[in-house]
C-alpha cells in the first residue's frame, strides 16, 4: 500500500463525498438564505448566499404574524408525545405477552400483528375518517392521536427484543413477588431501553412529519401540525412571498433537525437497529 | 515446499510492543507450532508471515526470497482461519475453487457473464473442478460439494477450510487455532487428521495454538512464546524434559509442574528444612526455584528412590484424585504455600489418607533449577550419577 | 386424573400447575387486550372495511348504501385518470428506487472506504431524512422556479437546457422524483453502512490470500454477495415509500399539469375527499394495497432464496 495511492484515493473520495454532501445540504442552505432576504433580492438574477440587505427580522416576524407558527410547533409536540406515550403503554405489555407468556391466543395474535404490519397507513384512512365523522370527532386532537395509538411496528420490535431477555430473570422476578404488569415496566423495559428509544425516535419523526392524515381530519388552523401549518401558510400567501415562506419553513424544520444534530447517535443506531429486526 | 526465515521481526500496535526482535528459522517440510498464552504475539507473527500485517522491523524470507514487499496472494502461502472464513454464499466447491480461479483465469475470463464464452475458460474450469474434486475426496467432502457452509457441521466446515488451503499446493500452510471452535472429541480426531495430512503432503506447516496438548502431539518443533519473544524453540520432548525457562516448564505439562522455593548451598539446595542433592553453579545463598514434574514423585518410604539421590518433600495429604489409571495426590508441604501435586499408580497411593503426614521423594536427576529471573541453571554432573541431559537450544536460534 | 397409584402430592401439584397456567393465560390476555382491541379497531377492521366499501356505491353523506359487486373496479379499469395515475406511480417508483438505492450504496462504500470525516458525512447525508418534507418541498419549488431558481440558473450558466420543471408535463414527475431521491439517499446510506460493518473482516483476509485483493474483486467476491439481504431490504422499503408518494404532489403540483403527476394515493385522496366518492376511493385504496403486498411478497421470496447464508 503505497502512500501515493492512498493520497490520490483520499482526494477522490473527499471530492465525490464533498460534492454529494453539498447537494444534500443545499436545500437547507437555500431555505435559510432566502429567509434572510428582502423580496427584491429573492428574485435577483444572480444567486448570492448572504443577503446584501438583511431582511431576516422582517421575514420571520411576518411569518409568525400571518400564521400561528408557534402554535403549529406546539401542536406537533403535543401530538407526537401523546401518540408515543399511548403507543408505549399499549405496545409494551402486548409485546411482553407475545414474547414470554403462554396463552391460547398468542400465535394467532402474532399472525395478526404481522398481517397488520403489511398494511400501509393510508389504507384504513377512509373508514377511520367515516368513523370519526360519525362520532363527531373530526377536527379535534383526538382525531390526530387516536388512530396512531396502536403501533404494530412497535409491538413487533419490542417483542423481538423482549425475546432476548433470559427467562431466568423473569422467574427470579416472579419469585420476588412481582406481578406480570410490574414485570413489564420494571424488568423488560429497562432491558430493552435502546429499542424503545429507537422506536420512540422513529415514531417521533414519522408523526411530526405526517401530512396525509392531518390533511384529512383537520380544518382548523389552531389544531394544525407542522406540515399542515406549512400548507396553510403556503395557501394564505399569494404564492410569491418567498421570504416569509422560507422563514416559516425554517421554523418548522428546525426542531427535528436540531434534535437530530443533538442526538445523532440515537437516531442512526435506532434506524439500523430496527432494520436488523 | 520451502523453508521459512524470520529475521529480527518487531511489531507494535500503537504504544504496545507486541513482538520483540523475533528470530525464527523453520525448516522445509517441518511442522512448527507457535504456542503460548493469549497476547503473546503468536497470531500476529502468523499474520506477518501471511502478509496480512506488516512488521515494523525485520524481514520475512520464504525459501530464498524476501517477501516483505509481496501481497499475501503472491507469497504462495495458504491460511486456515480460526473462524474458517468460508464464503457463506458459495458452495463448498466454489469455496475451494476460488483460489485456483483467481490464479488461473485471467481478468477477462473471470467476468461474471462474458467470461465463460472466452476460449480456454471452459477447459481451465474443468481442470479446476477436477482438482477440487480430488482434494475434496481426500478429505471426505466429496458428497458435500454442492452444500453451503451453513448446512455443514463444525468439523465439516473445518475440513472445507483445510481443503481450500490444500488446493493451492502452497509452499507454507498457516493455521490459526483451527481446532478451537470444535468440541473436545472432534478436536482429538482432527488433531490426528491434521498430523497425518502433514505427513502426506510433506509441506511446511506453521501452526498457532494456545493449547499445549496440540503443540506437544502434532509438532516437529515447538516455539513457545511469551510476551512477544520466543522463549524456547525445540522438539516437544526436549521442551518437556529440558525447558530453558520457568515459564516454559509451567506452560507445558498437565498437571502443572511443581515449583518450590530453594536456596543454593555448597553441595546442593536447601528446600525448606531438607537438603536436596542437586548441584548448580551459583553462589551459596542465591535464591532459586526448583521444579519437578508430577510423575516423578513416589512415597519416600517405598525406598524406590535411592536416599542419596532423593529430593524429599514432607507435608500433609490434602486431596486425593483417583482417576482410575492413576491417582493425583495433592500434598501441602511444610514450608511452601503452594501444593505439590504428584501423579502415581493407584497401588502406590493406596496407603495414603487425607490429613495424614506424607513424605514424597523424586530422583535428583529430574530436578530442574531456575534462577530468580526464570532462566534455567544447568546442574553440575555428579560423577556418581548419570550425566544430566545438557542439550539446550537457546531461544533465538 | 388421579389414579390409585399416583401419590396425593402429584395430584395436588398437577392442579397447581394448571392453576398457574390459567393465571399466566389470563395475564397474557389482559396485557395484550388493549393492543388487540386497538389493532382491530384502527388497522385491521378498517382494512377489511375498505375492501367491503369498495364493493358498494356509497358516496360520503349518502343516506343509502348498496352492494354493487365489482362495479367500481370495472369503472377503474375504464378510467383514463386511473391508468395515468398507475403509470405515473410506477414510473416514479422506477425512477426513484434505483437511483436512491445505488446512490446510497455508492456513498456508503465511499464513506466506509476511508477513515476520515466519516461522522461528518454521515450526519450531512442523513439530515434530509429528518427534515419535514413539506417544508423542503417549498424550497425545491423555489429552486425549480424558471428564472429565479437555482437549478435553472446553474444549468443556464453551464449552457444546458432549462425548462419550468414543475409545470412541464414531461418533467414534473421526475422533478418530484428528485425530491424523493434527495430524502431517501441518506437513509439508504445509513442502512448500507450498517450492512457493510456486519461483514466479517476475515472474509476479506481469506479473499486476499486466495488472490482477490483488488477493489473490484473484493467488491464482487465479498461485499456485494454479503450485502444481499441488506440490498433486498433497502430496495423494498424504498419502493414501498415511493409508492406512498403524496406530500410533494399535494403541495407542489396538485396532480398536474394535466395529471402528469397524478399518483395513486393522490387520486385516492381526490376521489375520496374532494369528490366524496368514498366507495370509488376505497377501490383505489385496494389497488394500492395490492401493489404494496406484491412488493412485500417479492421481498420475502428474494430473502428466502438467500436465507441459507446461516
Amino acid at each position: 500500500m503505497t502512500t501515493r495511492r492512498s493520497i490520490g484515493f483520499s482526494v477522490f473520495r473527499h471530492l465525490v463525498l464533498g460534492s454529494a454532501a453539498l447537494l444534500a445540504v443545499l436545500p437547507f442552505v437555500l431555505m435559510i438564505s432566502i429567509s434572510l432576504k428582502p423580496p427584491a433580492e429573492v428574485f435577483a438574477p444572480e444567486f448570492r448566499l448572504l443577503p446584501q440587505q438583511w431582511h431576516a427580522w422582517e421575514n420571520y416576524a411576518e411569518a409568525f404574524a400571518r400564521q400561528p407558527l408557534g402554535r403549529f410547533l406546539a401542536n406537533g409536540l403535543l401530538v407526537t408525545l401523546s401518540i408515543f406515550t399511548a403507543q408505549a403503554l399499549v405496545a409494551l405489555p402486548c409485546a411482553y405477552a407475545l414474547a414470554k407468556l403462554r396463552w391460547r391466543g398468542r400465535e394467532a395474535t402474532f399472525v395478526f400483528v404481522l398481517l397488520a404490519l403489511l398494511v400501509p397507513p393510508q389504507v384504513p384512512a377512509i373508514p377511520l375518517y367515516i368513523g370519526l365523522w360519525q362520532l363527531g370527532l373530526l377536527d379535534t386532537y383526538a382525531a390526530l392521536i387516536l388512530p396512531s395509538t396502536i403501533s404494530v411496528f412497535g409491538i413487533f420490535l419490542m417483542r423481538q427484543f423482549f425475546r432476548t431477555v433470559p427467562d431466568d430473570l423473569i422467574s427470579a422476578a416472579r419469585l420476588d413477588g412481582l406481578g406480570e404488569f410490574a414485570i413489564v415496566w420494571r424488568i423488560m423495559l429497562p432491558t430493552a431501553l435502546p429499542a424503545l428509544i429507537a422506536f420512540g425516535l422513529l415514531s417521533l419523526v414519522w408523526n411530526w412529519n405526517d401530512f396525509f392524515w392531518p390533511l384529512l381530519v383537520i380544518q382548523t388552523e389552531t389544531l394544525a401540525t407542522p406540515p399542515l401549518g406549512v400548507v396553510f401558510f403556503n395557501n394564505a400567501e399569494a404564492g410569491t412571498n418567498y421570504g416569509p415562506l422560507m422563514a416559516a419553513a425554517t421554523v418548522i424544520t428546525a426542531p427535528l433537525v436540531i434534535a437530530f444534530l443533538l442526538a445523532q447517535r440515537w437516531f442512526i443506531d435506532g434506524v439500523t437497529m430496527t432494520a436488523v429486526k | 515446499m520451502a523453508s521459512l526465515h524470520l529475521r529480527g521481526i518487531g511489531k507494535s500496535f500503537g504504544a504496545t510492543r507486541v513482538l520483540h526482535d523475533v528470530e525464527l528459522e523453520i525448516r522445509d517440510g517441518e511442522f512448527l507450532t507457535l504456542v503460548g498464552p493469549s497476547g503473546c504475539g503468536k497470531t500476529t507473527l502468523l499474520r506477518i508471515i501471511a502478509g496480512l500485517d506488516h512488521a515494523d522491523r525485520g524481514s520475512v524470507w520464504i525459501g530464498e526470497q524476501a517477501v516483505d514487499a509481496l501481497p499475501p496472494k503472491r507469497r504462495d502461502v495458504a491460511m486456515v482461519f480460526q473462524s474458517y472464513a468460508l464464503y457463506p454464499y458459495m458452495t463448498v466447491a466454489q469455496n475451494m475453487a476460488l483460489p485456483l480461479v483467481m490464479r488461473r483465469l485471467g481478468t477477462a475470463q473471470r467476468l461474471p457473464l462474458l467470461g465463460r464464452w472466452l476460449p480456454g475458460t471452459a477447459a481451465a474450469q474443468a481442470r479446476i473442478a477436477a482438482e477440487v474434486g480430488a482434494v475434496a475426496d481426500s478429505l471426505g467432502l466429496g458428497a458435500l460439494l454442492q452444500r453451503r457452509p451453513a448446512q455443514l457441521s463444525g468439523g465439516q466446515r473445518q475440513r472445507v477450510a483445510l481443503g481450500r488451503a490444500m488446493v493451492r499446493r502452497p509452499q507454507v500452510f498457516l493455521m490459526d487455532e483451527p481446532l478451537s471452535n470444535l468440541d473436545a472429541k472432534l478436536r482429538v480426531d482432527t488433531r490426528a487428521e491434521i498430523a497425518e495430512l502433514h505427513r502426506r503432503l510433506k509441506t511446511t506447516f506453521v501452526y498457532v495454538t494456545h493449547d499445549q496438548v496440540e503443540a506437544m502431539t502434532m509438532s516437529d518443533r515447538v516455539a513457545l512464546m511469551v510476551e512477544g519473544r520466543i522463549v524456547q524453540l525445540a522438539p516437544p520432548q526436549v521442551i518437556y524434559d529440558d525447558p530453558a525457562d520457568l515459564r516454559v516448564a509451567e506452560f507445558i505439562g498437565t498437571p502443572k509442574i511443581n515449583t518450590l522455593a530453594a536456596s543454593v548451598e555448597p553441595e546442593g539446595l536447601r528446600v525448606g528444612t531438607d537438603r536436596w542433592p542437586v548441584r548448580v553453579r551459583a553462589d551459596a545463598g542465591t535464591p532459586v526455584t526448583v521444579a519437578i514434574r508430577p510423575e516423578w514423585w513416589l512415597p519416600h518410604e517405598t525406598g524406590i528412590v535411592r536416599p542419596g539421590a532423593a529430593c524429599v518433600v514432607r507435608g500433609t495429604v490434602r486431596h486425593l484424585e483417583p482417576l482410575g489409571g492413576e491417582t493425583l495426590v495433592h500434598v501441602a508441604p511444610q514450608h511452601e504455600a503452594a501444593a505439590v501435586v504428584a501423579r502415581m499408580e493407584p497401588a502406590r497411593a493406596r496407603a495414603l489418607r487425607i490429613g495424614e503426614p506424607v513424605a514424597l521423594a523424586a530422583p535428583a536427576a529430574r530436578a530442574l533449577v531456575f534462577d530468580a529471573s526464570g532462566a534455567r541453571l544447568a546442574c553440575v554432573a555428579d560423577p556418581a550419577r548419570a550425566a544430566m541431559p545438557a542439550g539446550l537450544e537457546a531461544a533465538g536460534g | 386424573m388421579a389414579s390409585a397409584a399416583a401419590p396425593a402430592w402429584a395430584a395436588r401439584s398437577g392442579g397447581a400447575a394448571a392453576a398457574i397456567g390459567r393465571m399466566e393465560a389470563l395475564a397474557g390476555w389482559t396485557l395484550a387486550a388493549p393492543a388487540i382491541t386497538l389493532m382491530w379497531l384502527m388497522l385491521l377492521g378498517p382494512a377489511v372495511a375498505v375492501i367491503a366499501l369498495s364493493l358498494t356505491d356509497w358516496t360520503f353523506g349518502a343516506p343509502t348504501i348498496a352492494f354493487v359487486g365489482l362495479a367500481n373496479y370495472a369503472e377503474l379499469a375504464g378510467d383514463r385518470v386511473f391508468w395515468t395515475s398507475l403509470r405515473n406511480t410506477l414510473a416514479y417508483v422506477a425512477f426513484t428506487v434505483p437511483s436512491a438505492v445505488f446512490l446510497g450504496l455508492g456513498l456508503a462504500l465511499l464513506v466506509e472506504a476511508g477513515s476520515s470525516l466519516r461522522g461528518l458525512y454521515r450526519t450531512l447525508f442523513f439530515l434530509p431524512v429528518t427534515s419535514t418534507l413539506l417544508a423542503m418541498a417549498l424550497v425545491f419549488q423555489f429552486a425549480f422556479h424558471p428564472t429565479a431558481g437555482l437549478v435553472n440558473q446553474t444549468l443556464g450558466a453551464l449552457g444546458l437546457p432549462t425548462t419550468d420543471w414543475l409545470k412541464n408535463p414531461d418533467t414534473a414527475l421526475y422533478a418530484l422524483g428528485t425530491i424523493g431521491i434527495w430524502q431517501a439517499v441518506g437513509l439508504n446510506m445509513v442502512l448500507f453502512m450498517a450492512g457493510l460493518k456486519a461483514i466479517p473482516k476475515d472474509l476479506y483476509e481469506a479473499a486476499a490470500i486466495d488472490g482477490a485483493d483488488g477493489a473490484w474483486e473484493r467488491f464482487r467476491r465479498v461485499t456485494w454477495p454479503m450485502l444481499g439481504p441488506a440490498l433486498v431490504f433497502v430496495v423494498t422499503i424504498t419502493a414501498i415509500r415511493s409508492f406512498q408518494v403524496f406530500d410533494t404532489v399535494a403541495v407542489l403540483t396538485d396532480g398536474g399539469p394535466n395529471k402528469a403527476t397524478s399518483v395513486l394515493l393522490y387520486q385516492m385522496y381526490q376521489e375520496g375527499f374532494s369528490f366524496l366518492r368514498s366507495a370509488y376511493a376505497a377501490a383505489l385504496t385496494c389497488v394500492f394495497l395490492a401493489f404494496v403486498l406484491l412488493l412485500t411478497w417479492l421481498q420475502t421470496r428474494l430473502l428466502d432464496r438467500r436465507a441459507h447464508y446461516g
